[in-house]
């Protein structure tokens, strides 16, 4: 038996999670298969096949699935999920939309969200934002999995030479339909997969403020983040919000800056390997997590955080 | 259009939560319970619908045991038209709930069915997929902004890249996200007057559905706790930690 991936992608490239979730999938049964679905997307075939530990790639190309839609990618999961063990998929806005609908199909009770595999069929995965964690098994015979990204090294993205295999497109859905995205665009490494994140909380007061964090993040390239209360105060994009309702990050640094650390909030960074907190309330509960937790006005500390920064000779990339 | 609000009761979001010494769950005696935050987004964008003149009817639906009812008379407190409870003992997985609500969509016949897109207790996320799988129906997941047209909507759903526009033919599915609106209060009158409204209770074991977890929970322990760290003085101390003793700038 082997394990069922499902790639993420924008038909150009992998989206770097999937390479995490390749190395979640290989705990489980080593003998990965990759299922993409997309339009025009043979360099991501290619590169999927590349990657260390992929043993096949199944590619299904149509114009239908030029664009992502749970309702059309679900009918050719099922075609291709007889004589396997696992399905599974990144716990993020992609896998998140995806898998339930695969899972419903199959008759299946889902694991969302694991952050280890213990056996092929046993899981942890974190409950109540982190705040407990659960060991869980699974009695279903298919395994509809997803996999928290930042709780697993990437696979090496070469290495592997697996070969491509063409399969069917399935039967489109019609009741929905794809408009449009609005992404981003940065220069800025990812937030999900950033070294470095430096977030702002609502001790900004406005989203004109929010260039002190610029400016730091700039210095260390480091992705930018914000608590809920940010976006929601206007300050900044959703896409930054860092929680149990926003990404997961487990950066080597976090920076919280006028961030009071809402249970939330804490969910979503409190794996990082080193927390700073900078906040003027002493009490303020980001202190309790935080390994540095400076008690000072943001006003006076970022730009002199940022003058001592340039101060140092060098600065890890 | 007739819609149908789905709500879970679970721990209130400010509880911090304590795991049960013998590892067998989380402790709920004694805790405050409340609705789950983004069904209570879901519930005040069906009533902004009905108030606009899209919708005549909001039906509330809950699955849980005898106390979920609270969760209900809520719903019906800030403007849902009718109740049902489905009650069930124990811990019931998004299989078996959406396995439930398919019935009472089958029953009720409602055009739309709105619900958080994540409990916060399990954090699942799986419900309303499952649903509008069971159902064959679209799905908008995450919605932070519904546009009700003639017979479509169009949502702008929370992605991680951003914001993703669909439309979905109605009947549909659609899970909120917290930014989706400001949900009201319930006044006290109101409060009052909910009481009196129709709230039907169907006892899971007479719909059929089997609501046996699947999954074994073995254990439910304790996040491994950070060592407490230590306060800096100034910025230059803060600097010079994170460069020479933490070395990660």
């Amino acid at each position: 038996m082997s394990v069922l991936l499902i790639a993420e992608h924008n038909n150009k490239d992998l989206k770097p999670f999937t390479l995490n979730v390749i190395s979640a999938a290989s705990q489980m049964n080593n003998d990965v298969h990759v299922l993409l679905m997309g339009h025009n997307s043979d360099t991501v075939a290619k590169s999927i096949s590349e990657v260390s530990g992929v043993k096949k790639v199944i590619q299904v190309d149509n114009p239908i699935y030029e664009n992502y839609l749970a309702e059309n990618y679900v009918p050719v999961i099922l075609k291709n999920s007889e004589n396997y063990s696992h399905i599974v998929s990144a716990a993020n806005t992609f896998g998140k939309n995806l898998m339930p609908r695969v899972a419903a199909n199959l008759d299946v009770s889902q694991v969302s969200d694991i952050i280890k595999v213990i056996e092929p069929d046993t899981f942890l995965r974190p409950i109540y934002a982190g705040n407990a964690f659960a060991t869980v098994k699974s009695n279903d015979e298919i395994k509809c999995v997803t996999v928290r990204p930042t709780s697993f090294e990437p696979a090496p993205s070469t290495g592997g030479s697996a070969e491509i295999v063409k399969a069917d497109a399935a039967e489109e859905f019609s009741l929905t339909k794809f408009i449009k995205k609005e992404e981003v665009k940065s220069d800025r490494p990812e937030l999900g997969t950033a070294r470095i994140v430096v977030s702002g909380g609502r001790g900004l007061q406005s989203g004109e403020n929010f260039k002190l964090i610029t400016a730091v993040a700039d210095k260390l390239n480091a992705a930018i983040g914000a608590s809920r209360a940010a976006v929601d105060a206007g300050y900044i994009t959703n896409d930054h919000q860092v929680g149990q309702t926003g990404k997961v990050v487990v950066p080597d640094l976090y920076i919280a800056v006028g961030i009071s650390g809402a249970i939330q909030h804490l969910a979503g960074m409190k794996e990082s390997r080193v927390i700073v907190a900078i906040n003027k309330d002493g009490e303020a509960p980001i202190f309790s997590i935080a390994d540095y937790g400076l008690e000072a006005d943001l006003f006076e500390a970022l730009p002199q955080f940022l003058e001592e920064l340039n101060k140092l000779n060098t600065i890890q990339k | 259009m007739k819609i149908l609000v789905a709500v879970k009761r679970v721990i209130d979001y400010n509880v911090q939560i304590r795991v049960k010494e013998d590892n067998s769950g989380v402790v709920t005696e004694n805790v405050k319970m409340s609705t789950n935050p983004p069904d209570d987004n879901a519930i005040e964008e069906a009533v902004k619908i009905k108030e606009s003149g899209k919708a005549k009817e909001i039906v509330a639906v809950t699955i849980g045991e005898d106390k979920a009812q609270e969760t209900v008379r809520k719903a019906l407190a800030v403007g849902a038209d009718r109740g049902i409870h489905v009650k069930v003992d124990g811990l019931v997985e998004p299989l078996a709930v959406s396995k439930i609500l398919k019935n009472i969509v089958e029953k009720e016949k409602p055009d739309l069915v709105f619900m958080g897109k994540q409990a916060i207790d399990d954090d699942c996320n799986q419900t309303g997929q499952m649903l509008s799988a069971l159902l064959k129906w679209p799905q908008a997941t995450f919605a932070s902004k519904i546009e009700v047209k003639e017979k479509t909507l169009e949502v702008t759903r929370e992605v991680d890249e951003g914001l993703e526009t669909i439309e979905v033919n109605v009947p549909a599915i659609i899970t909120c996200d917290l930014r989706l609106n400001e949900p009201r209060y319930a006044s006290l009158p109101n409060i009052m007057k909910a009481k009196k409204k129709p709230l039907e209770l169907i006892n899971a074991t007479d719909l059929g559905i089997d609501t046996k977890p699947r999954i074994e929970q073995i254990k439910v322990e304790e996040p491994p706790k950070r060592k407490a760290g230590i306060k800096v003085a100034n910025v230059a101390e803060l600097v010079n930690k994170l460069k020479n003793e933490a070395k990660v700038i």
